[in-house]
């Protein structure tokens, strides 16, 4: 029992669930046990904690494949634009806006649109690999851009649809749960296997630890960065069909806003280094829930939804003085300096 | 091998200035030739009336560029600015007051992202990122609704103008309002103190290669804090004249606006691996931003379409400055 106990703390995963667990019984606490009760209404679960599930289930998919990205050092910013262009794409397509001849057909609607993720994954991955920009200068440009494109794949209106089966991506349920839940975890499953069963993890690591002895190592770092953020966009694009199936339509301006500041919080959270090197995907997932569940919990206590941004903002800033060695040293030395003094 | 490389350097720097200078040319004949009334005076002044505020939190974006940093938190900055300047004057606190706390505000918070990044080596994105999410939560909080301004000398900044006659002809008259005076005043510091004063010198030996730097006995602790002092401040000023210039304060103005103040300053030659750039350079790239802007006016197109055009622009110099860099590296490497 202890050593599984001992082996359990070690993973990195260990303190976020923690954090996560005492979110949750405090807000069971605050809320007298409501908080916990699941109702089955026509065989599907139904409560809060379903719905920070099914509401983080954005969160997860993009902290999955920002984890990447950290690890190497680099940040993806764009992921909340690509989401509005898939959304965009996606809703115009099964409205019948764009491409008639497909009849508002909801799987190449569905296929489209994770395409124009992948290829603005790619362009991403292109500017940061190949032409070597930094990658937030490279991730940027489709951050402001991105959402231009998509204003003007729906002209600048907000496009609404009526299909059953599109709102199925977010409101579906399967033996009960949640659709996205599903989603989430073929995603994030597939990324925990491909980093964990493949050498690519410990490239990952290394890249972002020294990107030069990587490269003389004879890890192909362009190749790498080009996969990385690809894996970004088409999973930035997944997460903007949930969005857009959740609110029914596609709002350009809206859609995915200051999300990728959620993403790498909940990276960030999860106690990857944020200048590149450990990682570790359950951990950034855990890391989103926690923050769907701080916005849950901070909306339930009634404080207005502008204070969240700051406290997010504030936390990020915590969290890398923590991961900081400089900072660390600073502390330490207060410490030994106060020991001293006692001490004498 | 000093002297080349010195020279290839300023090379560099030219050939993309040139560039920039003869696409603003060639737009503002397209726009002459294709559109009435496009060729004035007042087109190619109002490039400044519009633009005043832009140019001047660019300029400030340029400081933290050639340091070889990065700060996206001016757009939120300028939004704070605008939005809390409103709402103290609403509360009537004398305007003069509003202005000095508010480039104080602006310093302060330049200065703590400086030392977060230097002190404790947190990357500069991760820290201007949560700057930019910090003042814009912060802007929602003080009001979440367009707060108008009535203060007198606001007014009186923002229509007060001085006609500009160089002729008899229409097309020869043109106007610049007061608050443009300040982007000129700003121009000049800048200018000065990159060129002719030793902080200057320090910014782009740092830019060159912070340890070197160090190396060389230069302070960088204080250089690098500077320049991120100072481009919040320049921010803070921007969004002092944004308030001229608009009236008013909300919290959603100049969303995305850090990509056009990062984007003239590449357009007008500054390298984003930081060590070249000039602030003459920002300014002329702001400039093309402002005959964009005008051209899709003109043309009556989505506003979208301006943005697009400075994101596909930028990624063309971005290229431009790759293979130049790298060509200046394969010479290097033969010379050796």
């Amino acid at each position: 029992m202890r050593e599984t106990w001992n082996r359990l703390s070690e993973k990195q995963y260990f303190r976020p669930l923690i954090i996560f667990i005492i979110i949750l019984l405090f807000n069971g606490i605050v809320s007298k046990g409501e908080f916990f009760t699941l109702s089955i209404v026509d065989g599907h679960l139904y409560g809060r904690i379903i719905d920070i599930v099914r509401n983080g289930s954005k969160l997860m998919i993009l902290a999955g494949g920002m984890t990447m990205i950290l690890a190497t050092g680099g940040t993806d910013i764009s992921v909340g634009s690509i989401m509005a262009i898939s959304g965009a794409i996606a809703c115009s397509i099964v409205n019948g806006n764009i491409f008639p001849s497909f009849n508002g057909n909801v799987a190449a609607a569905i296929i489209l649109a994770i395409l124009a993720g992948t290829v603005s994954g790619i362009w991403n991955g292109f500017l940061v690999a190949k032409i070597k920009i930094q990658p937030i200068v490279a991730t940027m440009i489709l951050m402001v851009a991105g959402r231009g494109i998509a204003q003007l794949i729906t002209r600048g209106k907000i496009v609404t649809i009526t299909s059953e089966t599109y709102y199925f991506i977010n409101g579906g349920y399967i033996c009960g749960l949640p659709f996205p839940l599903f989603i989430v975890l073929f995603l994030v499953g597939f990324l925990v296997l491909f980093t964990g069963r493949t050498a690519f993890g410990l490239f990952l690591e290394s890249v972002g630890c020294n990107p030069t002895a990587s490269k003389y190592v004879g890890i192909k770092v362009d190749r790498m960065l080009l996969a990385i953020y690809t894996l970004s966009g088409a999973f930035a694009a997944v997460a903007g069909l949930i969005e857009s199936a959740g609110i029914k339509g596609a709002d350009c301006n809206n859609a995915g806003l200051g999300i990728e500041m959620d993403a790498i919080l909940a990276v960030a959270i999860g106690g990857t280094n944020l200048m590149g090197g450990r990682f570790s995907i359950p951990a950034s997932v855990i890391g989103a829930l926690i923050v769907q569940s701080i916005t849950t919990t901070v909306l339930a206590l009634g404080v207005p939804a502008a204070y969240i941004r700051v406290l997010k903002a504030l936390l990020i800033i915590i969290i890398c003085l923590s991961q900081s060695k400089q900072f660390k040293d600073l502390v330490i030395k207060r410490k030994m300096i106060n020991r001293k003094v006692v001490g004498s | 091998m000093e002297q080349t490389g010195k020279r290839k350097r300023v090379h560099i720097n030219n050939i993309s200035l040139v560039i920039t200078v003869v696409l603003f040319i060639l737009m503002f004949l397209f726009g002459s030739v294709k559109y009435n009334n496009f060729l004035s005076l007042s087109t190619f002044l109002n490039l400044f009336n519009d633009n005043a505020y832009l140019m001047i939190a660019a300029i400030g974006a340029t400081f933290v560029l050639i340091s070889g940093g990065i700060d996206i938190s001016i757009a939120s900055t300028i939004a704070f600015t605008g939005v809390s300047s409103a709402f103290l004057l609403e509360r009537g606190v004398p305007a003069f007051l509003v202005i000095l706390l508010m480039l104080l505000v602006g310093i302060i918070v330049g200065c703590t992202q400086g030392a977060l990044i230097h002190y404790f080596k947190l990357q500069p994105f991760i820290v201007t990122l949560a700057g930019q999410f910090l003042m814009r939560g912060l802007c929602v909080v003080i009001s979440e609704r367009s707060i108008p301004i009535s203060d007198p000398f606001f007014k009186t900044m923002a229509l007060g103008k001085v006609a500009v006659r160089l002729g008899e002809a229409k097309a020869w008259n043109g106007k610049i309002y007061y608050y443009v005076f300040i982007l000129l005043i700003v121009f000049a510091a800048a200018v000065y103190t990159l060129r002719y004063t030793k902080f200057g010198r320090c910014l782009y030996a740092l830019g060159g290669g912070e340890t070197s730097a160090s190396l060389m006995g230069l302070n960088v602790a204080r250089t690098k804090i500077a320049a991120y002092g100072i481009s919040s401040f320049c921010a803070a000023l921007g969004g002092i004249v944004f308030s001229f210039y608009t009236l008013a304060g909300f919290g959603l103005q100049n969303l995305g606006l850090e990509l056009d103040a990062l984007s003239s300053a590449v357009i007008g030659g500054t390298l984003l691996t930081g060590g070249v750039g000039t602030v003459a350079g920002t300014v002329v790239g702001v400039m093309i931003e402002g005959i964009i802007q005008t051209i899709v006016t003109y043309q009556n197109l989505n506003t979208w379409w301006t943005k697009v055009t400075i994101a596909a622009l930028l990624c063309f110099f971005i290229v431009i400055q790759r293979i130049i860099a790298i060509r200046a590296e394969k010479s290097k490497g033969k010379n050796e």
